[in-house]
């Protein structure tokens, strides 16, 4: 049951609400945005020695010569480009995969399963959602690497005479990826198939439809907001990964994260990294603008 | 109808062992005698003892409480202050608020960890817990804030009406009505939001300067010289710190049955 509580209207004297809003208004002011904004800066200057600024003397000239989009240009060249593209494919894949898998069990979970069982099993999917990711990713370090449970199980059944190489290359950061963002596609197509009315999938058998046309052609559409959903939730955070690609990958598997952190940590090219953070930052911004612009066409209400 | 279900309910299964086996197989091996092979050779809490002694554990821990609690303690605050702005009042601004809200948690981590380090490079605040602490409040009052407007879209204005008709003051209301519905979504806020800290390693990898090592970045370091049956203890220690508070926040957040009154 919600009960609405239909809002006052703005009115013309000082809301209450600004002092509540206030110190977060200044919090995120001061230590997210503005932050943002000096790096969008410094995406247009040039490194210094030393990591530093180059000053700019000639402003006009530095526009001129197109020197203050260089940082942008040089994230074209095929290196950088064969990074996007990777981190790109490496966020699709993660992202049908998770789909494939996660259907099925949220189906379960909210429409098969005995509805005594449902809490269970969807809190099982759910501690998992806020468990320590670093802690998920090494639990895979652990079984992929050299030494680890599954080359020593295999070599001691006598499958393999060598260890394999399960480590540091594509397929771990896929394993890593999937498992770690599973949990974020099965809550949201969780909350959609809970709300499905089952009497249309009946409806839909007596008038003579087969299962697959049913599912194709009503509980699909039906359950596409979660779907929806479930992608932009796997897809986002995939695309911006670090911490999967940097213990499971190795150097041909660098992700569009590592690129930044490196330029920040080691590289200590600031305005480079600034530039490509700001690539990332706008594809995910992108992304997120057009599934605000379906969701509100559909009418469903917002997280907040 | 069986035949599927069977298959859904197997496939289900499948993916909770897939899901739970890595980790099961983590803690079991923290209790493993071998120092470097995955091969087991006998029970022992040796690696739990030796966590006690090891200096470097133990200050990361202390200075990711120390973190944990500051940056929890000030964006449970804020994050419920604007909660309740959201929640019940109609503003300028308003719509900007809540997309303010969401960016923390959209924007990629290793950007923000990017723009916080440069930022405290140019105004030239050095690098130590404090900068962690603002860089972990920076996302911890999105958390809050989304989770305790969740709960307050089932809440009954009525309540606050009837104290106000009886006579209460506003602040009065607030201390004795509002305050104590609310109080689950925000102590499940709270919870949430120390865990999510407690995690951070990203962010907190670029602004944490010499000296402000957290658990997370320790582990990181422990792991990239080598897999030492140490980490597999303190991930354990971890993972079973996080699962206990999530299972109390999970617990708090479902509204209390109806008609059930305390």
């Amino acid at each position: 049951m919600t009960i609405q509580n239909p809002k006052p209207k703005i009115q013309n004297r000082i809301s209450p609400a600004y002092p509540l809003v206030l110190p977060t208004w200044i919090v995120l002011g001061v230590f997210f945005l503005l932050p943002l904004t000096i790096l969008l800066v410094i995406s247009f200057a040039q490194r210094g020695t030393y990591g530093s600024l180059k000053p700019i003397e000639d402003f006009a000239q530095y526009v001129r010569s197109g020197k203050i989009l260089a940082n942008y240009a040089r994230s074209l060249h095929p290196i950088y480009l064969q990074i996007f593209w990777r981190s790109v494919w490496m966020a699709v894949v993660t992202t049908v995969l998770c789909l494939a898998l996660s259907y099925p069990a949220a189906y379960y979970i909210a429409v098969v399963a005995p509805a005594r069982r449902r809490n269970f099993l969807l809190g099982l999917a759910v501690v998992p959602f806020w468990t320590s990711f670093l802690i998920r990713t090494y639990a895979w370090m652990f079984l992929l690497r050299t030494e680890g449970l599954i080359n020593r199980t295999l070599l001691s059944a006598g499958l393999i005479s060598q260890p394999l190489e399960l480590l540091y290359n594509n397929f771990a950061v896929l394993i890593g990826l999937v498992y770690g963002e599973i949990p974020f596609m099965i809550l949201p197509l969780y909350a959609s198939l809970e709300k499905l009315d089952l009497s249309l999938l009946e409806a839909s058998a007596d008038l003579g439809a087969p299962r697959s046309s049913t599912f194709r052609r009503v509980t699909v559409p039906l359950t596409m907001p979660g779907i929806v959903a479930g992608i932009i939730l796997v897809f986002v955070p995939s695309l911006g990964q670090f911490i999967v690609s940097d213990l499971l990958g190795g150097a041909r598997t660098i992700l569009a994260g590592n690129l930044i952190q490196n330029q920040f940590a080691v590289a200590r090219n600031k305005p480079f990294g600034s530039a490509v953070a700001f690539e990332l930052t706008a594809a995910v911004l992108t992304l997120l603008f057009v599934y605000t612009v379906y969701t509100r066409k559909k009418g469903q209400d917002v997280l907040l | 109808m069986r035949g599927r279900g069977g298959f859904l309910r197997a496939h289900t299964w499948l993916i909770y062992l897939f899901l739970y086996a890595p980790i099961a197989i983590l803690v079991v091996f923290s209790f493993n005698k071998a120092t470097q092979t995955a091969v087991w050779q006998g029970f022992t809490t040796e690696w739990y003892g030796s966590l006690v002694h090891n200096d470097l554990i133990l200050t990361s821990v202390r200075n990711s409480l120390i973190v944990g609690v500051a940056a929890t303690v000030v964006a449970t605050v804020f994050g419920t202050l604007v909660a309740l702005a959201l929640g019940r009042y109609a503003f300028r601004g308003e719509g900007l608020t809540r997309n303010l809200l969401y960016l923390p948690i959209i924007i990629p981590e290793v950007v923000i960890g990017a723009a916080l380090v440069t930022f405290f490079g140019v105004v030239g605040l050095r690098l130590s817990l404090v900068t962690v602490i603002l860089a972990h409040v920076v996302f911890s009052v999105s958390y809050v804030a989304i989770v305790v407007r969740a709960r307050l879209s089932g809440f009954d204005r009525s309540l606050e009406e009837a104290a106000l008709d009886l006579g209460a003051r506003p602040l009065q209301t607030f201390w004795r009505v509002t305050l104590p519905l609310i109080l689950p979504g925000i102590v499940s806020g709270t919870l949430l939001v120390f865990t999510v800290s407690i995690d951070d390693y990203v962010i907190t990898s670029f602004v944490a300067g010499v000296g402000a090592t957290t658990l997370p970045l320790q582990i990181y370091s422990m792991l990239k010289v080598g897999v030492t049956p140490e980490v597999n203890a303190v991930s354990t220690l971890l993972l079973l710190l996080t699962v206990v508070l999530i299972v109390i926040a999970q617990r708090l957040q479902q509204p209390p049955p109806e008609g059930v009154r305390d």
